[in-house]
């Protein structure tokens, strides 16, 4: 299903527009070799021929886009554009955007409209980049395959059998559909990280409090963290710098300066880089081909001067009950205000405020949140919440302590990003332990509150292969480094799915 | 069988910053509805709460007044519930760690006893909206405009034994709030709101008996009334052999009874978990240091240096201490007088207190400013007129007829001590009245008063009473 590799051609010509990375794009709006109009029209119209099969947009902005890429344009002729100035993209659903529906996936809130924007989407515009419009998602980001949303799965570019991955799904399919160069996500326990690997993009997970949380609409407000998916490590760097910084609406927000992570990208040193490889990480359940794509990234990067030792992290199988504690039981507290009393849906003709909130709730919710609310108020209960709640408190301690210590022996950690590779749409969707279990090599990360990024590694019959480094707090720049480097002396990243260029 | 009462205050006190505690919003009471709700209020998806300061300074103040200890971390948690007027499904709280410490407050009884009160806590946390029952025609309203307003939850001990005690304590709470300058500690606007926690056992007994909590008491009267039928109500039960349920009732002022609005049995489960969107509250030495040089006098000090510095007796300075704009009066009062404290004290508590009290006004509202009142002492002091005439003088300057000197001047009050005057004045009695001369020389001393009493009344009470006594007696006795 691989039609070939793509980038900058050897002949000296360039690739299409739509086949172009982030980078390679704004160096073309810098050139002025295309308009940001013409960049963003000629993406709307991918998105209106080819999304109706791929259903990675839930929402398309065509004439706010257009309005916001001729200013754009302006703002590069009279000299006062940034380096990202009128490049597009498009955004999760979960981030709130100012007069234009933010759905997080939900019936509940197929009618919302915030009056503010996230502090990522403000960020961004204030970059110059151009909002093509907002992606699927699974519903309020529970899920790992955006099976769970109620506008539909979303079908992975290189196979449309199957799940693009979740709950970042729509975007990581319009990315690898290059239906938008780049998109945000949101990772509670590998929603920007898994689908970037199972779509064969790049996509970071950036340490807790880089990114604002503000006007992201939470699912478990203390694993919770947008972050950039693209095709290479190098437009994560340039996605990143425009979304990350301290914000005071953000009381988790941290208050550090942000790194030059473009910088960063060549100044790494991959010479005695140490890399860890977590013996926990290759037991049972993981598919051979994923195996092999590791290892190979493990030969790469010590063919590329790093040395890679065997590590270990001990809590790692307790991270998925200690997941499927703590996220729900946010979650449970945090949709709470999904009440059909002042905003979103609402059932029809409620016989008083009980039934209002039953029937409300209860139509507007889909089964995986509801799902989630139910084991989340159970663990919170009286007479449970020390055995749950406090317990996975405490083994949230115990994982971070394992990541302290891992961090006193290498630089970066690597493994598999997931399991498997992108699976068959509906094969997981009536057994949740199973989804559950697809998120095993993720969640810790979350967890400990650790920045961590997948890149593409190869391919499994004919599927990408993702592998994931995971840095110590505040080391996105080096996770940038290593990957930039790596896809240097690789390309992987460079493959497109069948068709995408037809 | 002896019963004894016990009773335990939980006083919700609104805080007095200009903004909400969890989002910039104006904190005004009166608007229209919903117009002081900001998307953090109304909970909309993907806000975020950002403590205020100005709250968590607020809170450390009234620790510092009670004495507590401040704690160096303190924790937010959530409350969770659905009500249509808390807009997030949970209210931010504290709960196991609260901002505010074990302290305590000495209230004053009319015995004269002093009695120190515990304080389990005080925490921090957000208010809810309004449901507005009325004018919806089967709907109901919502208005957020309180939604997200601080609140500062005074936790007592169960340390009151009598409805007497509780409302000394309360009403101890609501002068000190309003010393510290954190609550208006309006009752009926609901910035200070108290619960109380009764229950009554055995006299002598170490246990205690079933509690209820009583809610929706807006004065102290109310609170009053409330804790007086509720103990009858226990005792009831308890002398007809019954148990008194734990539950939550409600005061109806008008039927002056509580009722039950909830069993223990339909109490919520809140299932409180620390809030993952607030970091822990941490509030350092310095931070403290620096509030504690803002306190101004508390009431007790006030009330100590009043007995100590003007002499007066502790009921009067408990009296005159029970607002700093009372205390405040009452010093520019003295100051204006030029000192004599005690006269000072009997007039701001019996003329004055007497017109406020006739006139629903506030000491703010005073008809007679502290120094027009001070300019009057300063008259009877220096004999211008006498303590009687100063009455009158007073009743003209509350009627706004001018300052003392004025109504003096206009009404010629101006006591008469020319002794010439008054002689002539003794004579024309004298030799009007042989009988009562002939009494007096009798040996029948009473009559000097009635004669006394005849020249005043001849100057129509202008005279100096201590002169004319003088006067009289020399013209008598001679």
């Amino acid at each position: 299903m691989i039609s070939g590799r793509t980038g900058p051609t050897n002949d000296g010509s360039n690739p299409v527009m739509h086949d172009r990375t982030i980078a390679e794009l704004a160096r073309a709006l810098a050139d002025s070799e295309v308009s940001s109009v013409e960049l963003t029209r000629g993406f709307l119209d991918r998105i209106e021929a080819r999304d109706p099969d791929c259903n990675s947009f839930i929402t398309v902005t065509r004439e706010q886009a257009l309005a916001e890429a001729e200013a754009a344009d302006d703002a590069r002729a009279a000299g006062r554009g940034g380096p990202l100035t009128g490049v597009p993209i498009a955004h999760k659903d979960i981030f709130c955007t100012d007069g234009v529906r933010t759905s997080c996936g939900s019936r509940m809130l197929d009618n919302f409209e915030a009056p503010y924007d996230a502090t990522v989407v403000r960020n961004m515009r204030d970059a110059g980049l151009v909002m093509l419009g907002k992606t699927n998602m699974d519903e309020f980001a529970m899920g790992s395959s955006n099976e769970t949303s109620y506008y539909g799965p979303v079908k992975n570019p290189w196979d449309p059998t199957r799940v693009p991955g979740g709950s970042s799904g729509g975007s990581a399919a319009a990315v690898a559909a290059r239906l938008a160069p780049g998109a945000t996500g949101t990772d509670t326990g590998g929603s920007i990280r898994q689908p970037a690997a199972m779509c064969g993009l790049t996509g970071l997970k950036p340490t807790y409090g880089r990114v604002s949380r503000f006007g992201m609409v939470a699912f478990a407000s203390s694993l919770d963290q947008g972050g950039p998916l693209a095709r290479t490590a190098e437009d994560c760097a340039l996605m990143l710098g425009a979304m990350a910084g301290f914000d005071s609406s953000d009381s988790t927000s941290i208050d550090r300066p942000v790194d030059d992570y473009a910088a960063a990208l060549d100044t790494v040193s991959l010479q005695g880089l140490k890399v860890g490889l977590p013996k926990e990480y290759f037991g049972e359940g993981m598919s051979e081909g994923v195996r092999g794509a590791v290892e190979g990234v493990a030969d790469k990067l010590r063919e590329l001067g790093a040395d890679p030792v065997e590590i270990s992290l001990a809590h790692t199988e307790l991270s998925v009950p200690a997941y499927y504690v703590v996220a729900p039981a946010e979650a449970s507290s945090n949709l709470s205000r999904f009440d059909g009393v002042r905003y979103g849906y609402r059932c029809e003709e409620p016989k008083n405020i009980i039934d209002l909130y039953e029937r409300s709730r209860g139509e507007g919710f889909g089964a995986e949140v509801k799902r989630r609310i139910m084991v989340g108020t159970y663990a919170l209960s009286a007479g449970y919440f020390d055995a749950y709640y406090l317990k996975a408190q405490q083994v949230r301690q115990l994982i971070s302590e394992d990541f302290r210590k891992a961090f006193e022996q290498v630089d970066v950690i690597l493994g598999p990003t997931s399991p498997t590779t992108a699976f068959p749409i509906g094969e997981r969707s009536d057994d949740p332990v199973a989804m559950y279990l697809s998120d095993v090599y993720t969640i810790a990360v979350n967890l400990a509150g650790l920045p961590a990024l997948s890149m593409p590694a190869g391919f499994s019959d004919g599927l990408p292969v993702g592998v994931q480094l995971i840095g110590n707090h505040f080391d996105e720049g080096r996770l940038l480094g290593v990957a930039h480097q790596y896809q240097q002396a690789t390309d992987h990243h460079r493959q497109v799915p069948a068709g995408v260029n037809d | 069988m002896q019963w004894e009462t016990v009773i335990g205050l939980e006083i919700h006190a609104q805080l007095a910053t200009s903004s909400k505690i969890f989002s910039g919003a104006s904190t005004q009471f009166g608007n229209e509805p919903n117009r002081q709700a900001c998307p953090v209020d109304l909970g909309l998806p993907g806000v975020l709460p950002v403590l205020n300061e100005g709250a968590v300074a607020m809170a450390v103040r009234l620790g510092l007044g009670i004495g507590a200890d401040i704690a160096g971390r303190s924790v937010f948690a959530r409350k969770n519930y659905f009500y249509p007027d808390l807009p997030k499904g949970y209210q931010i709280s504290q709960y196991e760690i609260p901002v505010v410490g074990t302290g305590q407050l000495e209230i004053a009884l009319d015995d004269g006893t002093v009695k120190t009160i515990g304080v389990t806590r005080a925490h921090l946390e957000e208010d809810a909206g309004k449901s507005l029952h009325e004018d919806f025609h089967g709907m109901t309203g919502i208005d957020l405009n309180r939604a997200g307003t601080p609140l500062l939850e005074i936790v007592s001990e169960p340390d009151m034994r009598s409805p007497a005690e509780a409302v000394a304590y309360a009403k101890k709470i609501r002068t000190l709030v309003r010393y510290l300058g954190i609550c208006d500690g309006n009752m009926q606007e609901g910035s200070l709101r108290v619960d109380a926690n009764v229950s009554i056992r055995p006299a002598g007994s170490d246990k205690f008996g079933t509690r209820a909590e009583i809610k929706n008491v807006n004065s102290f009267r109310f609170l009053e009334k409330a804790l007086n039928f509720e103990i009858e109500r226990q005792r009831e039960i308890l002398e007809d052999g019954g148990t008194v349920q734990q539950e939550t009732r409600l005061y109806d002022a008008n039927a002056d009874e509580t009722r039950s609005m909830r069993t223990k049995e339909e109490a919520n489960d809140y299932r409180y978990f620390p809030d993952p969107d607030l970091l822990p509250l941490e509030v350092d030495r310095a931070f403290i240091e620096r509030v504690r040089a803002e306190l101004p006098e508390l009431p007790d000090e006030k009330r100590d240096r009043f007995m100590r510095e003007y002499a007066l007796p502790a009921y009067d300075a408990n009296v005159l201490t029970a607002s700093r704009e009372l205390a405040d009066y009452y010093e520019a009062t003295v100051a204006a007088a030029g000192g004599a404290p005690k006269v000072a004290a009997n007039w701001v508590m019996s003329e004055l207190g007497g017109v406020l009290n006739a006139q629903g006004l506030d000491i703010t509202e005073s008809p007679v400013s502290a120094e027009a009142l001070g300019g009057l002492i300063q008259r009877i002091q220096d004999q211008t007129i006498s303590g009687k005439i100063a009455k009158q003088v007073f009743e003209a300057m509350v009627a706004g007829e001018g300052d003392a000197d004025s109504v003096i001047e206009a009404k010629g009050l101006k006591q008469i001590t020319d002794t010439g005057e008054i002689e002539r004045m003794i004579d024309e009695v004298v030799d009007a009245n042989p009988g009562q001369v002939e009494q007096y020389r009798a040996g029948k001393d009473k009559v000097l008063g009635w004669f006394v009493g005849q020249v005043m009344k001849a100057s129509r009470g202008k005279a100096n009473p201590e002169q004319v006594n003088e006067l009289l007696r020399q013209k008598l006795d001679s």
